[in-house]
């Protein structure tokens, strides 16, 4: 009869760590950013099909790298989780802080008991109604839980992501000044070498402090081109008028203003 | 002993994270039943009281859908409530109308809504219509052991359909049957009077500010001869709820403008109370 070896827990969870480490080192970055009017997601993704980046709840978003099935059931369950609490409480009543809680103490708990942790880093962004209200939450593969103010760089050298959005952010710069610094940053290469990221390799969203209701908006097509283009050198006073000031319905598709909401219309 | 609840644990469990379903209602019927009108069982034999809600028009013009609603409910000789909104903004371009027992109803609204978001954010992509009024109908299904105890729901669904570019209205029976309607539609206790009105006033190709007209008038004949159906009340300042759907959205036109068409609708009906013409 063999016995199994004693392996220290010290050891077990450092193993644990370094494998998540390596799988999430191994994907593209995303940047998660604040900008004048709210929050702004980044990715580099060329699928237009699979996304990083989803909608939870009206002010709440969801970003995430590493394994896609791994992700994808959080996302899916985070959104049931929003709905169904913002059905049997009220809308105002779903809230990132909850979620990031929720999601952190699954991913704890998946981390120390199941055979293998989940090889994903996601952040939980809530636009307030101003940018000191705004929440950003990133969560890692062992559960624990940051709150970072300002901007967030997951996945593949994440740590050089953030030292560079580290000198280039500052609060109150415009939607095309954060999307161009997150491009610069993530077509940053190892060694000073820059790969050049056009529109079909990003993903991009937001969530738009100015609009009611539902925020999030995938930006695509004429619009993304537009802001990835105007966006003046960095410390240039604010950015072209009007066109970045709102976020308007992606490219055509306008929504009214009023969405589905609670069952009472404005009369 | 500890304080925490055991029913809820702080980790999320299996039911949120299996794959699959894309369905609100079905996550909640599997998760908390109870949640739901159809996992609510009343005492057999016995039959309550409640508020109802009465009539709703519909009907299609050029390029889109319009429907409206009246303001009242009753419960039995009594008014329960003189401006309860019947008609519902279900996503970005549909619109619900419900009559029937007024709790359920609007509960099965709100759930509504919640499930076509939710289908949104989970596929990534908007329902068609043809399969938004389904999911309707299998909820009106759901309640239908409520409503053989007489807390029915019947409601009317219309949108605009993006793929064929034209507005269509959906009714339902107490079964969860769904027709769709050629023309326009009305359902609740108002609903004959409703109707006749609808057959001599629409005709196809109506403009969008002549269709919100007829949908105030219809209303207006049907609260003349139903109890049930309340009529603008000039005093109070309560107009009708009317809903228009077309190519750029679901929006509820403005008190102000409701108020135009409805003096109109009242002035011409003076020394005239039947609208003949």
């Amino acid at each position: 009869m063999s016995m199994p070896f004693y392996v220290p827990p010290e050891q077990v969870m450092k193993d644990r760590a370094d494998f998540a480490r390596k799988g999430i080192a191994r994907g593209r970055s995303v940047i998660v950013v604040g900008y004048d009017r709210g929050i702004a997601f980044v990715a580099e993704n060329p699928s237009r099909a699979l996304h990083k980046v989803s909608e939870i709840y009206d002010r709440i978003a969801f970003a995430a790298v590493g394994r896609y099935n791994e992700f994808e059931s959080l996302r899916v369950a985070g959104i049931r989780y929003a709905d169904l609490r913002g059905y049997s409480y009220d809308r105002t009543d779903v809230t990132a802080r909850a979620l990031a809680n929720t999601y952190a103490q699954t991913l704890g708990a998946v981390f120390t008991q199941e055979s293998k942790p989940f090889e994903i880093e996601i952040v939980v962004a809530e636009v307030g109604v101003d940018s000191d209200t705004d929440q950003i939450f990133r969560l890692t593969y062992d559960g624990s839980v940051a709150d970072e103010q300002g901007f967030v760089a997951m996945g593949g050298a994440s740590e050089a992501a953030e030292e560079r959005l580290g000198t280039g952010w500052r609060p109150g710069m415009t939607l095309a000044e954060v999307l161009r610094l997150a491009v610069d940053v993530l077509g940053a290469g190892e060694n000073g070498e820059r790969r050049a990221l056009d529109e079909g390799q990003l993903e991009v969203a937001v969530l738009d402090r100015d609009r009611p209701r539902r925020s999030f908006r995938r930006i695509v097509g004429p619009l993304l081109t537009r802001l990835l283009v105007e966006a003046p050198a960095a410390g240039g006073a604010t950015a072209g008028p009007g066109s970045t000031e709102t976020v308007p319905g992606e490219d055509g598709s306008a929504s009214p203003a009023d969405g589905p909401g609670s069952p009472a219309p404005p009369s | 002993m500890t304080q925490w609840s055991p029913g809820r644990p702080p980790r999320l469990d299996d039911a949120f994270l299996s794959a699959g379903s894309s369905s609100f209602s079905e996550f909640v019927s599997a998760y908390r039943p109870e949640l739901l009108p159809s996992g609510r069982r009343l005492p057999s034999g016995t039959s309550i009281e409640a508020p109802h809600g009465t009539t709703i028009v519909s009907l299609l013009f050029d390029g889109g859908v319009v429907m409206a609603g009246d303001r009242r409910a009753t419960m039995g000789n009594v008014i329960a409530n003189r401006d309860m909104e019947k008609v519902f903004a279900a996503d970005d371009y549909s619109v619900v109308g419900i009559a029937g027992t007024a709790g359920i109803a609007i509960e099965l609204v709100r759930l509504y809504q919640v499930e076509l978001e939710h289908y949104e954010k989970i596929e990534g992509a908007i329902m068609s219509l043809e399969g938004k009024a389904n999911r309707l109908a299998s909820m009106i299904r759901g309640n239908l052991s409520l409503a053989m105890q007489g807390l029915t729901v019947v409601p009317t669904y219309a949108g605009f359909d993006l793929e064929s570019a034209t507005g269509r209205i959906y009714s339902y029976d107490v079964t969860g049957g769904c027709y769709i309607e050629g023309g326009h539609h009305s359902t609740g206790s108002g609903s004959v009077f409703a109707r006749g009105a609808l057959k001599k006033l629409w005709r196809p190709g109506l403009e969008e500010q002549q269709a919100v007209s007829v949908a105030v008038e219809a209303l207006y004949d049907a609260a003349d001869d139903d109890s049930a159906t309340g009529g603008p009340d000039l005093g109070r300042q309560i107009w009708p709820t009317v809903a228009v759907v077309d190519h750029s959205g679901a929006r509820f036109v403005p008190s102000d403008v409701l108020e135009g068409h409805v003096q109109r609708v009242v002035a011409a009906r003076r020394d005239n109370p039947g609208g003949a013409r």
